[in-house]
């Protein structure tokens, strides 16, 4: 189905990258079938002027190869840069949509779930480059069904980002170690505990791999996903799925922090994806980190995956000065409590000892930080008439035993938000590394 | 059933067709429009074609609708037996068709307004053509398939005269039970079946399938009043009666359908299709709950298509029969999770398949129809 690994494309791929004058690394293989930017160029002025309304820069996508690098504020509708020494989704600025899949993995082949990774890390290439898939969605035999399935046509690449993760059960599940690899698990990829007021659906927890697609625009990260689920039939099955609509945190503190479901600004003291400093500390896998067979994480990140329901209705009913109180910031400014300014430094101790703020402070908590790049959801109403809405949260950190787990273990016990959320789905992988450059594979250490 | 999915998917092909088109024009001009292709130009009152005499094998037409009213152009076989077609060309529009066609006579009908038997015109279709190089297993699969479908339709008419029989006696615990294993010939060859236009929304539609006017006759009919009513009404009886009218011309008639390898290969994909929106969903048997007999009549179908057409698959993608062979296997594993030797068809009801174990289904389902998408693309290419 793909058989792009050859001169031609490879050809293709330094003339381009030539160029931009981008790093020979830095862009996916380039194929036969029309890339979705190629044919924002043939659409001509209608589609040109509706590239201008929503990127704002129609001459960064007729440039067509104007890839940027994962960390910086990449222009809305350009292509964030798919290799790279860790992998895009994470230190990346935080793009509009979200669309995230759990899988089951069906096959017990060892063989087979490395074809299906090697596949679908050049159908990720290709994807965040903004091209279709394989031998693309028009054009191609008339009896079969095309590779791509097309909805993304004439789109830009959207800052798609796919972030691909394990989870704990590709290692070993009830009781079987399927691959070979149980000797490979890093130990900081614990099975999360039960924390108080856990109500988990297991229908929407865990997985034994996991892609996060995320993307400015909705249609571009669902053709992502949704062309991964295809390429993987038979190998692999969708054990849950979660669309976000709106982004919760920033990794840009330049921009306007984004409002939560419940109205708060939240994030505001989230890690910048260009502070390096703070990303090597608390977000990367260090060298030494793992030990021995373990060591094909160094360079990777762990990520937590939360669905957190909210009461939205009782949360409505609710003070703002009891709303506010509940946080530790004010609701139209964001300012801590007694201070005029989002960004001023908080003055925990004038905070009620429940405050949301004041319990997930780093100087509340040794100086534990984690990454967070959560989306806004509401998959409808759920029956009773209720909004089936809340966080969907979704945070990296380098040992999740010296992140998420600590702190969700003050907050699950005293966070006086505790009244108007619910933990309903969870999950944890392991994000390894970055895919280097062409001929790199998802998960590749792991399976060395 | 065949319900309202051909006219909605060719509506939602007619959407996409737009922004695709914009892109690809240069792309498909080379492809299609080109020589070989034959041009259908519709109109309100006629329906044009470029030539009335082209070669047998994989025939391209190239519809424009000039008229004011959207149109449909179907290939017909003699006897009216759709070859291809393609709804909801609009005016002003173009749309491409590809058929694989054998030597003989045919009609091209348009159908401005989409209603009535069209406008015609017949076309020969002359033995030269890449048929004729066709491999002679790819016959060979063709001739022992329609002896199969020849042979589910003659194996199921005394299994719906039994069911018949007891509706007519007012019997409902014996036509209860004889009623799912009436209908698993109809099951395994339903794209054959369907290939008529006719008989299907007569024997098989659900009460959601009937359109403005149409009469709900046929199995599932009977199926709501035996399990939802609890009692046969003297009309019942009379469509026992009528189904087993329908059900003998399509005996007669199914041994003449046109069936092609890429037929036969889109058929299978076709019956995992049905599996896959009807009986996964318990849509299907939704007042008997026999939903799995159904799934298993499908698969089986489906295998047997793809068991013919193997010799001709293993030699040109060995890989895709190898993923074939084990995600049949795998299905019919699933299925054995359900039997019930209790049960007179042999399955448990669906309607005691939990959720989970019903995702487990439409996962092998999904496993399985993945890769036999891909089917009737080997079976064309191969030579």
């Amino acid at each position: 189905m793909t058989q792009h690994e050859d001169g031609m494309a490879d050809k293709t791929d330094e003339a381009t990258d030539a160029a931009a004058g981008a790093p020979a690394d830095g862009q996916a293989a380039g194929g036969r079938a029309p890339s979705r930017r190629s044919l924002l160029g043939w659409g001509g002025a209608g589609l040109a002027l509706g590239a201008v309304a929503a990127g704002g820069t129609a001459a960064a996508l007729r440039a067509g190869n104007d890839v940027q690098p994962a960390g910086a504020d990449a222009t809305a509708g350009a292509a964030v840069a798919f290799h790279g020494p860790h992998q895009a989704g994470i230190a990346t600025a935080v793009q509009d949509r979200l669309h995230f899949a759990a899988f089951d993995v069906t096959t017990d082949d060892r063989d087979e779930l490395i074809a299906l990774l090697k596949e679908w890390t050049k159908a990720a290439a290709r994807m965040t480059a903004g091209d279709a898939v394989g031998d693309g969605a028009v054009g191609g035999l008339a009896e079969a069904p095309p590779d791509d399935t097309g909805e993304a046509l004439g789109l830009p690449p959207s800052r798609l980002t796919l972030t691909f993760g394990i989870g704990p059960t590709l290692f070993e599940k009830d009781g079987k170690d399927r691959f070979g690899i149980k000797d490979r698990r890093p130990a900081a990829l614990i099975d999360l505990p039960q924390f108080p007021g856990d109500n988990l659906d297991k229908s929407r927890s865990g997985g034994d791999l996991c892609v996060q697609a995320c993307a400015d625009d909705p249609q571009v990260a669902v053709h992502a996903i949704r062309n991964l689920a295809r390429i993987g039939f038979g190998k692999i099955a969708i054990r849950w799925s979660q669309l976000g609509f709106g982004k919760t945190s920033s990794t840009t503190p330049d921009a306007q922090t984004p409002r939560n479901m419940m109205g708060f600004k939240d994030g505001t003291r989230n890690i910048a994806g260009t502070d390096t400093a703070a990303l090597d500390k608390h977000v990367w896998v260090g060298d030494g980190d793992e030990k021995g067979k373990a060591g094909w994480m160094a360079g990777g990140s762990y990520l937590v995956a939360r669905r957190i329901r909210m009461h939205i209705e009782t949360w409505d009913r609710t003070s703002l000065k009891e709303q506010e109180d509940i946080f530790g910031r004010d609701k139209g400014e964001g300012a801590p409590v007694g201070r005029k300014n989002e960004r001023d430094e908080p003055h925990l101790k004038s905070m009620l000892p429940t405050a949301h703020v004041r319990l997930a402070h780093p100087e509340s908590n040794g100086g534990i930080r984690i990454l967070r790049r959560g989306y806004s959801f509401t998959d409808g109403t759920d029956g009773l008439g209720r909004l089936d809405a809340g966080l969907f949260f979704l945070a990296y950190q380098r040992d999740v035993r010296h992140g998420f787990v600590p702190l969700q273990q003050k907050l699950s016990q005293n966070d006086a938000l505790n009244e108007y959320i619910q933990h309903v789905g969870s999950a944890v992988f392991a994000v390894p590394p970055g895919v280097r450059k062409a001929g790199d594979w998802w998960g590749r250490g792991l399976f060395a | 059933m065949r319900a309202l999915r051909s006219s909605a998917v060719a509506a939602l092909a007619a959407a996409t067709a737009v922004t695709a088109v914009a892109g690809c024009a240069a792309k498909n001009d080379g492809k299609g429009g080109g020589k070989g292709a034959v041009k259908v130009t519709a109109t309100d009152s006629s329906c044009e074609l470029s030539t009335k005499e082209f070669p047998a094998g994989h025939v391209q037409f190239s519809v424009e609708n000039k008229g004011s009213k959207v149109t449909e152009v179907y290939v017909y076989a003699p006897g009216d037996r759709i070859v291809t077609e393609r709804e909801n060309i609009g005016p002003g529009t173009n749309a491409e068709i590809t058929a694989e066609i054998k030597a003989g006579s045919y009609e091209i009908a348009c159908k401005p307004g989409m209603k009535g038997k069209g406008i015609r015109q017949k076309v020969t279709v002359s033995g030269k053509g890449t048929a004729a190089k066709r491999d002679p297993k790819l016959d060979a699969a063709v001739a022992a398939y329609r002896e199969y479908v020849q042979e589910q339709a003659d194996q199921t008419l005394p299994k719906a005269q039994k069911f018949a029989d007891a509706v007519k006696a007012g019997d409902l615990e014996a036509a209860k039970k004889a009623y799912a294993l009436s209908r698993i010939g109809w099951e395994r060859t339903e794209p054959v079946a369907e290939s008529f236009g006719d008989i299907d929304p007569k024997v098989d539609v659900r009460a959601d399938g009937l359109t403005g006017g149409q009469k709900w006759t046929g199995w599932h009919k009977l199926e709501k009043s035996l399990w939802e009513e609890k009692k046969i009404s003297g009309d019942d009886k009379k469509l026992a009666d009528q189904l087993i009218t329908d059900l003998k011309d399509w005996q007669k008639r199914v041994g003449k359908a046109e069936i092609t390898p890429t037929s036969m290969a889109n058929g299978a994909k076709e019956l995992l299709d049905e599996v896959a929106t009807g009986k996964v969903t318990g849509e299907e048997e939704r007042y008997s709950h026999t939903d799995l007999v159904d799934f298993q009549g499908n698969v089986e179908g489906a295998e047997k298509a793809y068991q013919l057409l193997k010799p001709v698959v293993a030699k040109h993608e060995p890989a895709l029969a190898k993923e074939l062979d084990k995600q049949f296997a795998a299905i019919r594993a699933l299925l054995d999770d359900h039997r019930d030797d209790k049960s007179t068809d042999g399955f448990v009801s669906y309607d005691t398949v939990g959720k989970g174990d019903r995702k487990k289904l439409s996962d092998g389902v999904n496993a399985l129809a993945e890769p036999l998408s891909k089917l009737a693309a080997a079976v064309a290419t191969a030579k």
